[in-house]
């Protein structure tokens, strides 16, 4: 009779399958693990980067965001007589005074969504250097125009260059599209502060952004507020922890959701582990009894056979990973809790991220490898040797 | 001797296999209807809005006010039954996680407004008679332990300070969709302090919600209010509670767009596992498939083996992974604090999308093994070993 | 005597990465009805292949066989498939009981396949396992049950159908001395007492003693009668 080496190609191939089924499926739940992990740390890495750590901001005490925070115009100019604020080379503070609000706006994708319209000083453009023109010019002061993140002007509906935005009881023309380099004044309006208060008919500004000049001199100034009872009512804090704190809630969301889902992901991927390493044990009975009859002790069996099954799961969560970081060409955008804002962030990598899921994948394979294993190195010599 | 029986004693056949099978569909049903019902309860949180309420905002945005004198003038509009105005408090309850929502409004026409929320004559008397009464959700009283009588402390963010409420009235959910969690209190008293403290914020009303008379066309009845302050500093944008509801959700869309594409994804390794076992079980058995094939039975009896031992598999698994499910729910629903989910139950159609999807996605994983038992010569599948 | 099988200038090539092996040459014989023959030889002589392309279960390259005066080579696979579970019983080395069933239910699985009644199934398997002298195994699976009895179990559920032809590949190639015996015992009470045409693979001299007529292969060839 005929070698039936066909036969063999063909086995080679349906192990082959099982083995590919159990790798997509490891891959898949590590992918979806990582991309929940790039979602939360691209919300914090759009906040943070939001924030410098060499200003600070003034907000009131007990507004978790600017919308709600009121400074009047008096307190305003009373703190910025405080020492510690930096002085630019002409002698004037360097301070952001500014007022933030939201307006609704249609998304290219349908539905509705807040964006963040801020009005700025011009002494913005110290504090942040980060905020460059993209496209247009910017708005001249003593006008009533606006420069939109380029976020804001890629996702919503009459955001574009030249576009009329009617709020404020006015339309203001959008002359300007500005890049934030990834931060969440990409996903904003910005505004001439004192127009936008005009509009608004307040006497008021939401917050006030500084450079500082040192850390002492902050410490000081913050000890000087909480004494002082007309300042009482504002807290100082350092920029990059105000705008850091507003990504904890939608990335603690979306590590919630995402590890809740995951973990039921990966019982589904452990058990098909499980099942293959079963089946390949119970078909490399002989081979096993082989083995140990030739003097391979138990656990060398083990080893081999929970050596397989990490491989397995080490060769999917290396391919879901791979997968996962294309996710960082994307960017999407959600509502951010903490700031009632649309916020649009990048799906953002790791080596945390990378080392955690590759952990996964190698636990994955070992909770189901470990009980086939078992059983493969417990199995009688001569019992195995009859393919029993 | 039938084709069941045979299915039967085929799936028995590697019970380790099959209950870790059954185990992991299992599982992933119940993530897919918890997915779902995290769906449809946000759904039930739209539907839940009223077509038969307009809710009057400023055109700009929900956090400017409209001046007090707005309430009227909507009053009189034509088609209006009641009407009830509220302001979006906020403001920290013990702690900043507890969010639940907190508002002013007119104690004497709350009730009429919104019917689903029952209270008793006693409560609604109470509250429309004390100055600083608040009345609450059900499942707020719940989770806090707030009984009637008890003193409410609330930190004012947007309305800064101290505020204090008495408890005089839990109102129940008239319906499964009904939000329990929602706190009401006098907007006179809100206003009396706003007139001391803060003037310029004074006599400003955050929202009207008004009920129309039967039968009235909301679309008009929206467009006349609105066109009333058309021009003015502070233009209205009237909507159905409904789509008012509805333009809320859609800004977390990209949120349900994961959650639908990991509900997918689910799908796939419910695929993944059940194929995995049938690919492997049916292998092992190339050579009876062969031996029934030279005995005459035929591709469709192949068929009839190979996909109803799947279908069954896949069915236990969903009916275990629907009871989990159902658990689970009852499970969230005492640990995540109702705010999140105000209305949590699995909706009908999660039960039939999960059955029906399990046992679609059984036939489906049978498509490979079927194909290649059936198309196997029947002389190589006799000398096939594993 | 009427013919049973009759084959004409038979050959069969398998075609295997791209190589052509041809595995029978222009081979051509005929059984009469009622007939036990023994085919003969050495491993890849072809004998296994020309059983089973009288069986049905195989088609050849070129050349005719017929059965019972159809030729089978014109059915379509599902009339052939039909045509096998009405004249075919078929016996392999190694038994293809399905090991989760009972030796009742493995005898019925031909029988699925006919319209008849429950109760007509239930007669037809227990006259089939008495036959075969395991009618007090009815209730035990494969492996509660010793090689001979299963290829006894095999066996019933070979004529359990009543088909005409029986074919046998290598019966007792899996079984000792005195199973081997039984099997052969039993297959010529098969041929004598029920009339049964009988086409029997082997390469043990000692089954093949029990047939009427042996032929012998190699290499593909069919050797004339008697060499």
């Amino acid at each position: 009779m005929k070698i039936p080496f066909y036969y063999i190609l063909r086995n080679f191939f349906a192990r082959k399958l099982t083995a590919s089924i159990t790798i997509v499926g490891v891959a898949l739940v590590v992918f979806v693990f990582a991309a929940v992990l790039m979602m939360a740390y691209g919300v914090e890495k759009a906040l943070i980067s939001t924030g410098s750590d060499e200003n600070a901001i003034i907000t009131r005490k007990g507004s978790n965001n600017e919308i709600s925070s009121i400074i009047d115009l008096q307190t305003a100019n009373e703190l910025s007589t405080l020492k510690g604020i930096a002085k630019d080379a002409q002698g004037k503070v360097v301070v952001s005074y500014e007022v933030a609000t939201v307006i609704n706006l249609d998304k290219k994708s349908g539905g509705m969504s807040n964006v963040s319209v801020r009005g700025v000083s011009p002494q913005v453009f110290v504090l942040r250097p980060g905020v460059k023109l993209a496209q247009g010019t910017w708005f001249r002061s003593g006008s009533r125009e606006i420069v939109v993140g380029k976020q804001t002007n890629a996702r919503f509906q009459g955001a574009a260059l030249g576009d009329k935005v009617k709020f404020g009881g006015d339309f203001w023309t959008i002359v300007g599209i500005m890049d934030a380099n990834g931060s969440a004044f990409d996903s904003e309006m910005w505004v001439d502060v004192e127009q936008l208060r005009g509009a608004y008919k307040r006497d008021a500004y939401s917050s006030m952004t500084f450079k500082f000049t040192s850390k002492d001199d902050l410490e000081t100034m913050k000890s000087k507020i909480s004494g002082d009872p007309r300042l009482n009512q504002m807290e100082v804090e350092i920029e990059r922890s105000f705008f850091e704190k507003q990504s904890e809630a939608l990335a603690m969301f979306l590590r919630v959701l995402g590890l809740v889902v995951t973990i039921i992901f990966s019982v589904g991927a452990m058990i098909g582990a499980m099942i293959t390493m079963y089946t390949s044990v119970a078909n490399r009975t002989v081979e096993i009894g082989t083995l140990r009859a030739l003097g391979f002790r138990r656990g060398a069996v083990l080893f081999a056979f929970l050596f397989e099954s990490l491989m397995l799961s080490l060769v999917g969560g290396v391919s879901g990973l791979i997968l996962a970081s294309g996710l960082t060409f994307f960017s999407i955008s959600t509502m951010n809790f903490s700031s009632f804002s649309e916020l649009a962030f990048s799906f953002a990598m790791s080596p945390s991220i990378i080392i955690t899921s590759l952990l996964f994948a190698i636990l994955m394979g070992f909770v189901g490898g470990v009980l086939p294993s078992w059983r493969a190195s417990r199995m009688k010599i001569v019992d195995s040797l009859r393919g029993a | 001797m039938n084709t069941t029986r045979m299915v039967m004693k085929n799936t028995l056949r590697h019970p380790l296999r099959n209950i870790l099978t059954i185990l992991g569909i299992a599982i992933a049903v119940s993530a897919f209807g918890l997915l779902r019902t995290v769906l449809t309860s946000w759904d039930a949180g739209i539907e839940a809005g009223s077509v038969d309420r307009l809710v009057t905002r400023d055109a700009v945005s929900f956090i400017f006010p409209l001046p007090l004198a707005y309430a009227d003038k909507i009053e009189k509009t034509e088609g209006i039954d009641k009407l009830c105005y509220l302001n979006w408090f906020g403001g920290v309850y013990k702690d900043k996680q507890n969010f639940f929502p907190r508002m002013a409004c007119q104690p004497d026409r709350i009730f009429d407004v919104y019917p689903e929320y029952v209270v008793s004559t006693q409560e609604r008397e109470a509250f429309i008679n004390e100055r600083n009464a608040c009345v609450v959700g059900e499942s707020i009283a719940q989770q806090f332990n707030i009984k009637l009588g008890d003193l409410m402390t609330v930190e004012g963010d947007i309305y800064p300070g101290k505020w204090d409420f008495v408890v005089r009235g839990i109102y129940k959910r008239r319906d499964q969709n009904t939000d329990g969690t929602q706190m009401f209190f006098s907007w006179v008293y809100l206003n009396e302090r706003l007139l001391q403290d803060a003037p310029s914020r004074a006599n400003k009303i955050g929202w009207v919600v008004t009920k129309l008379k039967p039968g009235t066309n909301s679309a008009a009845v929206s467009k006349a209010i609105d066109n009333q302050f058309i021009n003015s500093s502070a233009e209205t944008k009237s909507e159905t509670e409904r789509a008012f509801n509805q333009s809320f959700f859609e800004s977390y869309s990209a949120i349900f767009t994961a959650i639908r594409i990991m509900s997918i994804l689910i799908i796939g390794i419910i695929l993944m596992v059940l194929g995995n076992t049938m690919i492997m079980s049916t292998r092992e058995r190339t050579r009876e498939y062969a031996m029934l094939k030279a005995l005459g039975f035929r591709g469709n009896h192949l068929v009839a083996f190979i996909a109803g031992e799947s279908i069954i598999i896949a069915f236990i698994g969903a009916i275990i992974g629907v009871g989990m499910l159902y658990l689970m729910v009852l499970g969230v629903g005492a640990v995540v604090p109702k705010q999140f989910f105000p209305v949590f139950f699995i909706a009908p159609s999660t039960y039939i999308i999960s059955f029906s999807s399990a046992v679609l996605l059984g036939g489906l994983a049978s498509i490979l093994p079927v194909w290649h038992n059936t198309k196997i010569q029947i002389v190589d599948g006799l000398r096939f070993n594993g | 005597m009427t013919t049973a099988i009759k084959v004409e200038n038979v050959s069969k090539t398998y075609t295997r990465d791209k190589m052509s092996v041809p595995v029978l040459n222009n081979v051509s014989i005929e059984i009469p009805e009622g007939e036990f023959v023994a085919l003969m030889g050495p491993s890849g002589s072809g004998k296994t292949t020309l059983l089973n392309l009288i069986a049905g279960i195989d088609r050849p390259t070129g050349g005719r066989v017929s059965v019972q005066g159809e030729d089978i080579g014109t059915m379509n696979e599902s009339s052939l498939a039909k045509w096998r579970s009405r004249n075919i019983g078929f016996i392999f080395q190694f038994y293809n009981l399905i090991p989760v069933l009972t030796a009742y239910e493995n005898v019925e699985l031909p029988l699925m396949l006919t319209p008849l009644s429950k109760a007509q199934r239930k007669q037809q398997v227990e006259t089939s396992l008495a036959i075969v002298g395991l009618a007090d195994r009815m209730k035990h699976t494969p492996n509660q049950l010793s090689g001979g009895q299963q290829q006894r179990v095999a066996i019933a559920r070979a004529i359990a159908t009543d088909p005409n032809i029986i074919v046998a590949d290598e019966p007792t190639g899996d079984l000792d001395k005195k199973s081997a015996l039984e099997i052969m015992t039993l297959l010529e009470r098969l041929n004598k007492e029920f009339g049964k045409t009988i086409i029997m693979v082997t390469h043990d001299p000692s089954a093949a003693e029990h047939a009427h007529i042996v032929r012998h292969l190699d290499k593909g060839d069919l050797l004339p009668e008697g060499a």
